[in-house]
């Protein structure tokens, strides 16, 4: 069979509307993670406008080294993330499988680097509920501050990990030979996933890391 | 158009009912027309696990003293009706139901744009709805259904954990399905099927499904959020540190305010298709009604602060809402003047979907203008948390959408059945609806105007009277519900068989035949009229 | 099928100019600028993102509906905020009567 007929589903009319609906559908999907992190967006913007001193305390808790190589990691992943949408694209399955591995490696190094400062926090007692120990001021707010550290890089983190996952099928399926330019659309619309989530980090670092960094 | 029938015993042809009739071949499909009836299915038992709630909470209503249940009982009953009504019933029924069937069918494709995701949003569905009966079944939840904090969070020691996952995974199902429509409308249209040669049914879903995806996730992150700080003790709506209650209503009500034309804009989609076809005349203003949809869905997610009026939430901030809940009922008006310039001179014949047309063209005209009064800001201070609130969005859900849902199944119950319901029993029923319908509300409205809160399990003697008025209404309303449900079923092995087309309705689902074949269309259908290109010429047979 | 292949060089410019903006938004965070911190937080932040968006997601090379899309989505965004905070902001505006 052809691999222009293996690649069309039976419900669409041709290649062209496939790919058009596979993109579309991604983006229309991630709009909806656009609204989802948007709600906590909004609950920091209330808490940071009314608490700003409380917000900075809490932001200098973080460790902005550790955040921001944790950026330019998450960059560099978009960086090898639309190299393999482009291999996919030409049919390059060696340099697809290379570059999704070097995504997945750098994903999973954004993920150690995260748990290592969860730890970090953790053994400081800096984990928002029962154990939560901050002495310094406007600990009850700092608190807030932290409850949307864990929660919007929590979120972030469950979405890296979902992404890691995809990473892994998208590998499996170039290695079996399943990925040829006309069934690329699998890794167009994993890498448009990528690209968001990274997006999402690259407002959460200056958010959580930057926030009164020169007092 | 061709009205040929099938004598009773033809052979129907292979459709996608017959396709196969194994069990597996129903819970794996990915055939768009079976997934609509799985949801219907679905949807119909959880409609009468929500509606025995009603009943029961009715009943308990009957006397002042409001003996048949405890106050905790009640909380419960009032929860798990809200809930399940709201998120397993209206939300999905027309969208889940007549959407799933009928888009693809009625832009001449042959399915949804992802069809496996359209199956995965049932299996989402019933998971979110299983959790939510082992929730009312364990213990239940008190809450109310809109969850408000610090009750839900810190306080309550119902089963909201449980509930608000169950909810929050059915939100999953909405935006697979939003997903799904808005991708196949834009991208699977057949040739010669511009925007505005789109079938209105098309526009309200559309409009419909672009709120499905910009409200429902900051549902999920504010239900998220309530999970969180229940489960783990800490959280961002906690006032001891400093946390804003409020902030949840915020989350809360950005998505369930836009969940109400979530609710009625499918309704209002039938109305605009099942209008022009028994008045046999083209729909009046059709850029008018279909701007309107969009209008609704956009203007809608400006207004959600008027549920907020009396929370503490800034006056100023109360006074924006109000003016802008007063600019999203002119799209709505301007869809009634349109189906009522549609009627005007029209040849109207009064079929059974046509009665439900015109029980929902004045029961949600008296909603929306209710709904008025609970915009005006100095208003909604007294009737705020009264009957008043209820008998309004009841006029609009029940008397507006359900109507409009009945209307629907009605309207193609002849296409996805294959065949004909009695029609005495069918217009009977809807009549009895109707009046049930009105005795069941009407007396809530005096009754929150009068002052009787909502949510009480029992109430000053002299409400009695309205009550009971209510209650019986309500049995009334109940019977007339269920008399469908063993028609329509009745029909599935004894009705007439139906024709490809026996309203004589415009639409390319009408030139199919009944039931549909599993690929909709042997050829893609090419475009060339307008939509409801009604002559007044065309047959009509009477069903 | 029309697709756009796009150079990698694109892609390493792209690379070096998001890199360099990472590395600025957080010298300028060293420094006290009041207010003007912030704005300056989220702007490089919405430029980063945006350049993102264009090459890495081809938005660049993408259907007027794809961006009418994107656009929607940032755009309810700024509604959930804004009015959100028009309500918490303005709390002490007007005073609600004592008694109703």
């Amino acid at each position: 069979m052809p691999d222009s007929e293996l690649a069309l589903a039976h419900h669409f009319v041709d290649l062209d509307q496939q790919h058009d609906a596979a993109t579309l559908g991604m983006w229309v999907f991630l709009v909806t993670e656009i609204m989802f992190f948007g709600g906590l967006f909004a609950g920091y913007a209330l808490y940071r406008s009314i608490y700003p001193a409380a917000f900075g305390h809490g932001s200098r808790l973080c460790d902005v080294t550790l955040g921001a190589i944790n950026t330019v990691v998450l960059i560099s992943s978009s960086l090898t993330m639309a190299l393999a949408v482009r291999a996919a694209q030409l049919g390059l399955r060696a340099r697809l499988i290379a570059f999704l591995a070097a995504t997945l490696l750098l994903g999973s190094l954004f993920l150690g680097i995260k748990f290592l400062e969860y730890s970090h926090k953790f053994h400081e007692h800096l984990v928002p509920g029962a154990g939560f120990g901050y002495s310094g001021p406007n600990s009850r707010q700092v608190q807030l501050f932290l409850c949307f550290y864990f929660g919007m890089t929590g979120l972030h983190a469950l979405h890296m990990v979902i992404g890691v996952g995809v990473l892994l099928v998208l590998m499996v399926l170039a290695w079996r030979g399943h990925i040829t330019p006309l069934r690329s659309n699998s890794v167009e619309v994993a890498g448009l996933y990528w690209h968001f989530v990274d997006i999402v980090w690259i407002f959460l670092f200056p958010l959580l890391y930057l926030v009164d960094l020169h007092k | 158009m061709s009205t040929t029938l099938l004598e009773p015993g033809q052979e129907a042809g292979r459709n996608y009912l017959n396709a196969d009739y194994s069990i597996r071949s129903w819970l794996l499909t990915t055939d768009h027309k079976r997934i609509a009836i799985l949801y219907l299915v679905s949807i119909t038992f959880l409609f009468v696990v929500g509606g025995a709630s009603a009943g029961l909470m009715r009943l308990n209503l009957m006397t002042p003293q409001g003996a048949l249940t405890s106050a905790e009982t009640y909380n419960k009953l009032f929860t798990m009706h809200g809930l399940i009504m709201i998120f397993f019933f209206l939300i999905p029924s027309i969208p889940a139901v007549l959407g799933n069937f009928l888009v693809p069918m009625m832009i001449g494709a042959r399915d949804v744009a992802f069809p496996r995701l359209n199956l995965l949003s049932w299996y989402l569905f019933i998971a979110g709805s299983l959790l939510a009966m082992v929730s009312a079944l364990t213990g239940g939840v008190d809450t109310g259904w809109t969850f408000y904090t610090p009750y839900s969070t810190t306080y309550s020691n119902s089963y909201v954990v449980m509930m608000a996952v169950g909810v929050f995974i059915a939100g999953f199902s909405s935006i697979l399905t939003g997903m799904n429509f808005i991708v196949t409308i834009h991208t699977m249209r057949a040739p010669g099927l511009t925007w505005f040669r789109l079938p209105l049914f098309l526009w309200s879903l559309y409009a419909t499904s672009a709120i499905f995806i910009l409200g429902t996730p900051v549902l999920a992150i504010s239900i998220l959020l309530l999970g969180l700080e229940r489960i783990f003790g800490v959280g961002i709506f906690d006032p001891k540190l400093g946390g804003d209650p409020l902030l949840f209503q915020h989350l809360f009500w950005f998505y369930s305010h836009p969940a109400v034309y979530v609710m009625i804009l499918p309704g209002m989609g039938v109305i605009s298709e099942v209008i022009p076809c028994f008045a046999r005349k083209r729909i009046f203003g059709y850029n008018f009604v279909a701007f309107s949809s969009v209008a609704i869905a956009l203007i809608g997610f400006l207004v959600w602060g008027h549920h907020m009026f009396v929370s503490g939430q800034s006056v100023y901030a109360g006074m924006v809402f109000s003016f802008l809940s007063f600019l999203v009922a002119v799209p709505s008006a301007i869809k009634v003047f349109n189906w009522t310039a549609t009627l005007y001179k029209g040849a109207i014949t009064y079929h059974t979907p046509m009665l439900y047309a015109f029980g929902f063209l004045g029961l949600f005209t008296i909603g929306g203008l209710t709904g008025l009064f609970l915009a005006t800001l100095a208003v909604d201070v007294h009737v705020h948390d009264t009957y008043f609130v209820i008998a309004h969005f009841h006029y609009i859900m029940v008397g507006g959408a359900m109507m409009a849902y009945l209307g629907a199944i009605h309207f193609w119950w002849p296409k996805i059945s294959g065949r004909l319901y009695p029609d005495a029993w069918a217009r009977l029923s809807a009549v009895v609806i109707f009046l049930g319908f009105n005795l069941t509300f009407f007396p809530q409205f005096i009754l929150g105007y009068l002052g009787m809160p909502r949510r009480y399990h029992a109430y000053p003697p002299e409400f009695q009277v309205l009550h009971v008025m209510s209650t019986a209404g309500s049995s009334i309303l109940g019977v007339g519900y269920l008399i469908p449900l063993v028609y329509l079923l009745w029909s599935l092995r004894y009705g007439r068989a139906a024709g490809p087309n026996p309203w004589g309705a415009k639409g390319l689902e009408w030139q199919t035949p009944s039931p549909p074949p599993t690929e909709n269309f042997e050829r893609t259908p090419v475009v060339t009229e307008e939509a409801y290109a009604y002559t007044g010429e065309e047959a009509s047979v009477d069903a | 099928m029309t697709r756009h292949i796009v150079s990698p060089k694109v892609y390493l410019l792209v690379f070096a100019v998001l890199i360099a903006l990472t590395a600025a938004t957080t010298q300028v965070a060293r420094f006290d600028f009041g207010p003007l911190n912030v704005v300056a937080a989220l702007t490089i932040a919405a430029i980063k993102a945006t350049l993102v968006v264009l090459f890495f997601m081809h938005l660049i090379h993408s259907s007027h509906r794809t961006k009418v899309v994107l656009a929607a989505g940032v755009l309810w965004l700024i509604i959930l905020i804004s009015l959100l905070l028009s309500d918490v902001l303005t709390r002490g505006w007007l005073p609600a009567p004592k008694a109703w």
